[in-house]
């Protein structure tokens, strides 16, 4: 690797990084504004049109507040647990690819280095919720762990399909063996243990458990403010932007869109994009609908049922492509 | 000269980062920088061209057994144990057996001159076909025996757990 390839390695990574960061804003504001319709209330009306710019008024009131530290908070800790959640988030990016032949890394192993960082990112919400000092927090980053690492297990597993399907655990690899069709079509079950396995591990609802408001105030995050505060909802809201981009990548066929008529013209990115804002959309669409699991229910649902569907997947993978 | 730099760094922050976790008085601390040490050698791997190897390092050893410790550390009362000095009273005797196979690695290491020839894993011939691949393929016909009898060993383990977990619900 010389100088020019370390500088466009660089530009795509700032780029990137930038571009990931303004969806993260602007889907707190579209979350706002989807809830607020769905409950037939406006959302953010007052800052710019239509509250356009609430996500920058949001950030300057974020960025200028306090920052309180609880005593006999663990001073350290409590500093770098949110640092860990963003920074296991962002480095997710590195592998997924936007369109053909773009992005930044392009690892062989891709899709377990997703799931690395992923199981990474549960220490910034665990530490949190120990560094903080406070029932509330600790039980919040307990009950956050578990749950983490319960999902991951089905998470990992449902991908095992995709990658027996692709031949490979290239991310790159696997959206060109969908040139065809979507793996979602072979692969519904693995899909739907994927899609709910991933709900439950960005921590949202109706598997939001680690921060129920009714039981735990805030749960692992009980005791952050001002921009610390705003670091573990960027992690959040930028973990489930690649988790959705996984979720294209893996089985709603990537940048792959129609090939016929005008649709064939358009730039790839476009439909990697429209697949990611629908999945951001059903998160959304989530939220508003269905009440909150109880925790008892949650554990159950992933080790009795999507686990086990998520083996069955592999065998009956197995057999068929055996045939 | 750029692989010694990299390796020398990694070797001195490994060692660090070990003494680090033996020597922290909070065992939540010990973790953390345990988290640390295993990235380093994910890195390492990473660096002898074993990516496949790397992933799984963070995966099983950062991602399930370190939150395993660290749930139990965070679930036991350790301030009781922490003031005791019955976990403190050993260390000559390490330091002994330390010292003791620090020199015998030094001495075996020295004698050593001739090199193994090369297996048919050469970096070439694993990254024409990916590491995950030549892997796979090396544990399910080479090294199936091996390979069934760990598999054994963690189903029995699994059972013991589900065992003692059945037997405080009667």
């Amino acid at each position: 690797m010389d100088i020019p390839d370390i500088a466009i390695t660089l530009l795509k990574v700032v780029i990137t990084v930038n571009v990931v960061l303004l969806h993260v804003a602007y889907a707190v504001w579209c979350e706002r504004k989807v809830i607020g319709h769905m409950q037939a209330r406006l959302g953010p009306m007052v800052v710019g049109p239509h509250g356009l710019l609430q996500p920058i008024a949001d950030f300057v009131k974020l960025f200028f507040k306090e920052d309180v530290i609880p005593t006999n908070a663990d001073k350290p800790v409590f500093f770098i647990a949110p640092v860990i959640g963003v920074i296991a988030a962002l480095s997710s990016l590195a592998v997924i690819p936007l369109w053909e032949n773009f992005s930044i890394a392009n690892l062989n192993i891709g899709i377990l280095y997703i799931l690395a960082l992923s199981s990474v990112g549960a220490y910034g919400i665990i530490l949190a919720g120990w560094a903080s000092n406070s029932k509330y927090a600790f039980l919040g980053g307990l009950r956050s762990s578990a749950q983490v690492i319960s999902y991951e297990i089905a998470m990992g597993l449902s991908l095992v399909g995709v990658m027996m399907l692709a031949g490979s655990a290239n991310l790159s690899d696997i959206v060109n063996a969908q040139a065809k069709y979507p793996f979602i079509l072979v692969q519904p079950i693995a899909f739907f243990v994927f899609l709910m396995s991933v709900i439950a591990e960005t921590n949202r609802p109706p598997f939001d458990l680690p921060e129920a408001e009714a039981e735990l105030v805030a749960g692992y995050f009980s005791e952050y403010s001002g921009m610390r505060f705003g670091l573990f909802f960027m992690a959040e809201y930028a973990a489930m932007f690649v988790m959705s981009a996984m979720v294209v990548v893996c089985f709603l066929g990537g940048w792959n869109g129609p090939e016929f008529w005008i649709f064939s013209h358009v730039p790839k990115i476009v439909w990697f994009l429209l697949k990611v804002y629908g999945l951001m959309f059903l998160y959304f669409w989530l939220r508003a609908t269905l009440p909150r699991y109880r925790y008892d229910q949650l554990m159950g649902i992933g080790w009795k049922i999507f686990i086990p569907l998520a083996l069955a997947n592999i065998v009956i993978t197995g057999i068929i492509k055996l045939l | 000269m750029l692989p010694q730099i990299f390796f020398a760094y990694f070797a001195v922050v490994i060692t660090v980062l070990s003494i680090l976790v033996i020597t922290r008085k909070n065992p939540v601390h010990s973790v953390i920088w345990m988290l640390v040490l295993f990235v380093h050698i994910a890195a390492l791997y990473i660096f002898l061209n074993a990516e496949f190897l790397a992933a799984i390092q963070i995966i099983v050893y950062a991602g399930a057994i370190l939150v395993l410790f660290l749930f139990v550390i965070m679930l036991l009362n350790l301030k009781k144990e922490e003031q005791e000095r019955k976990f403190h009273g050993y260390w000559p005797l390490g330091v002994l057996a330390g010292t003791f196979f620090i020199v015998f690695f030094i001495l075996i290491l020295s004698k050593i001159s001739v090199f193994p020839k090369l297996g048919p894993y050469s970096i070439q011939a694993i990254q024409s076909e990916g590491s995950i691949m030549t892997i796979g393929k090396v544990l399910y016909t080479d090294y199936i025996l091996p390979f069934e009898i760990a598999s054994i060993v963690l189903l029995v383990a699994i059972i013991g757990a589900v065992v003692l977990a059945k037997k405080r619900i009667e």
